[in-house]
This record gives structure tokens, C-alpha cells and sequence, in this order.
């Protein structure tokens, strides 16, 4: 029996801030979970000084948004699969409009459109306040890949 | 180009590194492998994304790879005779393929830099870890060069 939506968010919301304070890396520099719902996911990056990437200007390295955006598609993917599996990026696309502005919180949504059995395919974008200017925006590919010794998802 | 000079270059690169607190933060330096540049990220408990497998996060990975495109431009610049003050190269639009998962060791990358047009370049980033012959990830991108931006 295909499992009812309400326990599919319910469950998305018992996993989503676990995979995120369950990241090293996304601890290191700071992401906070914000929301999660069918195929969908939002993060956040508040603004910290040793994410700076132009020492002279103060704003965030490229690398750090490159981050929050691939924390916010595989979890979109993660909630776009019918059954909640652990999943790998194939590939992330970014393109970096303008530079984060020093001193605001990074705001990163992903929508995960489509899900075949092994591939979910997602876009994402990244704000610091304003939905409406974006600094940087994504597409992904991530494969559902099964942990050791239980079966890939059918 | 002598050896003296690549030195020169990787070591401004390393002085630039170490003025940024992003690329201290992933742990990252310059190196001369013989003739050619490369970027080391050492293994870092906090370089991980998925402490399961466990493997590194494709945004430490994407990061230093990002950084390894930058680092080449700067030391093309150096090794031009250029001035290498003020803003670094900036990325415009980058895509990372995923290959292998990364272990829990030291990574390596190298860029090469396909096209220097007079704003925008187009580099080319390998990653890899026991085996330069298996990558485990690779980058393609468009940087922006020009100081005035």
C-alpha cells in the first residue's frame, strides 16, 4: 500500500532537520534546516565570518552557497522519492548572479520536479531576503543510492 | 618559465589562500607537482557530508574546485608578469559532475585553463584521491578575470 501523504510529510519532518544537523559539513558552516515538504525543500546559511571568501568586501566564498544549494537539493530529492533513501549527486549547475550581501542570511529553496526509480531532478535558487533577486541559482541530477545491505528502492 | 618563477606563483597563491577564511576553513594549499600546479584539500571530519558512507560533501568538494580554477587563473596571472592585487577571479556559472564518492583522505585537483578571453575564461577542474587515472569529480566553468569587474 503506497504510504498516505500525511505520513509522508510527517516522517519528512522527523528526517529533514536530522540530515541537516547530521552533515558535518553543514554544521561547520553554520546551515540551519527552515522547511521541508513534498519534493521540496528550504535552508538557510546565516551570515559568518570565516565563510568569507573576499576578505576586502566581506562577502561569502562562491563555495559556501555552492554547499547550501547541494544541502537543499539532496534533501528536495530526498522528499521528492516516494520512500525516503540516502541519495549521491550526480551533477549540480550553478550559476552566481551578483554576490551575497555581507552580513545577511542565505536563503536556499530547491524543488525537486521530477523523480524517476534512480534519479531525481531538481532546481534551486539562493536569496538574502528578496525571492525576487536571486544571488545564485541551480539544477541537479541526485541518485537514490540504498545503504549497505538493503535493497535499492524498486 | 623556470622552476624559480612556478615556485614564486604557487606561493603567492598560498599568501592569497591564507588571507581568506573560507579556504582555511576547507584546509586547502598550493603545489608544485613537477611541471604542473595543484590544489591539496587534506581530509577534515568537518569536510563531511555523509558520515555514514561516510563521504565528502559535494559542496567541500564543488568549493575546492571552484577554488582550484581560481587558483590557476591567479597563477597564470603571476606567471604573465601581472599585478595580482584586488579582486579575485569570480565564477559566473560552474557545473560539477559527481564521478566517485570521496573517501576519507586527502583530495587533489587541477585546473587548466581552456580559454583566457579578455573578461571571462573558461577552466576545467579534476579532482581525484589514490588515483589521478579515477577521478572523483570534475568541474567546467566560467570565471570572471577582469579587475574592474
Amino acid at each position: 500500500m503506497p504510504i498516505s501523504r500525511e505520513d509522508r510529510l510527517e516522517k519528512l519532518w522527523q528526517i529533514g532537520p536530522m540530515m541537516v544537523a547530521g552533515t558535518p559539513h553543514g554544521t561547520e558552516l553554520g546551515m540551519k534546516f527552515v522547511s521541508i515538504d513534498i519534493g521540496r525543500a528550504a535552508l538557510s546559511l546565516p551570515y559568518n565570518k570565516n565563510l568569507i571568501g573576499s576578505p576586502s568586501t566581506g562577502v561569502i566564498h562562491g563555495g559556501a552557497v555552492t554547499s547550501l544549494l547541494d544541502q537543499a537539493c539532496g534533501l528536495a530529492a530526498i522528499a521528492g522519492f516516494e520512500e525516503p533513501t540516502s541519495t549521491a549527486t550526480l551533477n549540480l549547475s550553478i550559476d552566481y548572479m551578483r554576490a551575497a550581501k555581507p552580513g545577511e542570511t542565505i536563503i536556499a529553496r530547491a524543488h525537486c520536479y521530477k523523480t524517476t526509480r534512480h534519479v531525481a531532478f531538481i532546481r534551486a535558487f539562493a536569496h538574502d531576503g528578496d525571492e525576487d533577486d536571486p544571488l545564485a541559482t541551480a539544477q541537479a541530477t541526485f541518485m537514490a543510492t540504498s545503504s549497505p545491505g538493503t535493497k535499492r528502492p524498486k | 618559465m623556470t622552476s624559480a618563477q612556478k615556485e614564486m606563483a604557487v606561493a603567492r597563491v598560498n599568501e592569497a589562500l591564507s588571507a581568506i577564511p573560507y579556504t582555511k576553513m576547507l584546509g586547502i594549499a598550493a603545489k608544485l607537482d613537477g611541471d604542473n600546479f595543484r590544489l591539496e584539500m587534506p581530509f577534515k571530519q568537518t569536510n563531511i557530508g555523509n558520515p555514514i558512507l561516510p563521504a565528502l560533501h559535494g559542496g567541500a568538494i564543488g568549493g575546492f574546485m571552484e577554488m582550484a580554477a581560481i587558483c590557476q587563473l591567479i597563477i597564470d596571472r603571476v606567471l604573465a608578469g601581472h599585478d595580482v592585487t584586488g579582486e579575485l577571479p569570480k565564477p559566473i556559472g560552474i557545473n560539477i559532475d559527481y564521478l566517485r564518492r570521496g573517501k576519507s583522505k586527502q583530495t587533489y585537483a587541477h585546473a587548466v585553463v581552456f580559454k583566457q578571453g579578455s573578461r571571462v575564461a573558461n577552466v576545467r577542474v579534476e579532482a581525484w584521491q589514490d588515483d589521478r587515472d579515477k577521478p572523483i569529480a570534475a568541474l567546467h566553468g566560467h570565471f570572471l578575470t577582469a579587475a574592474d569587474g
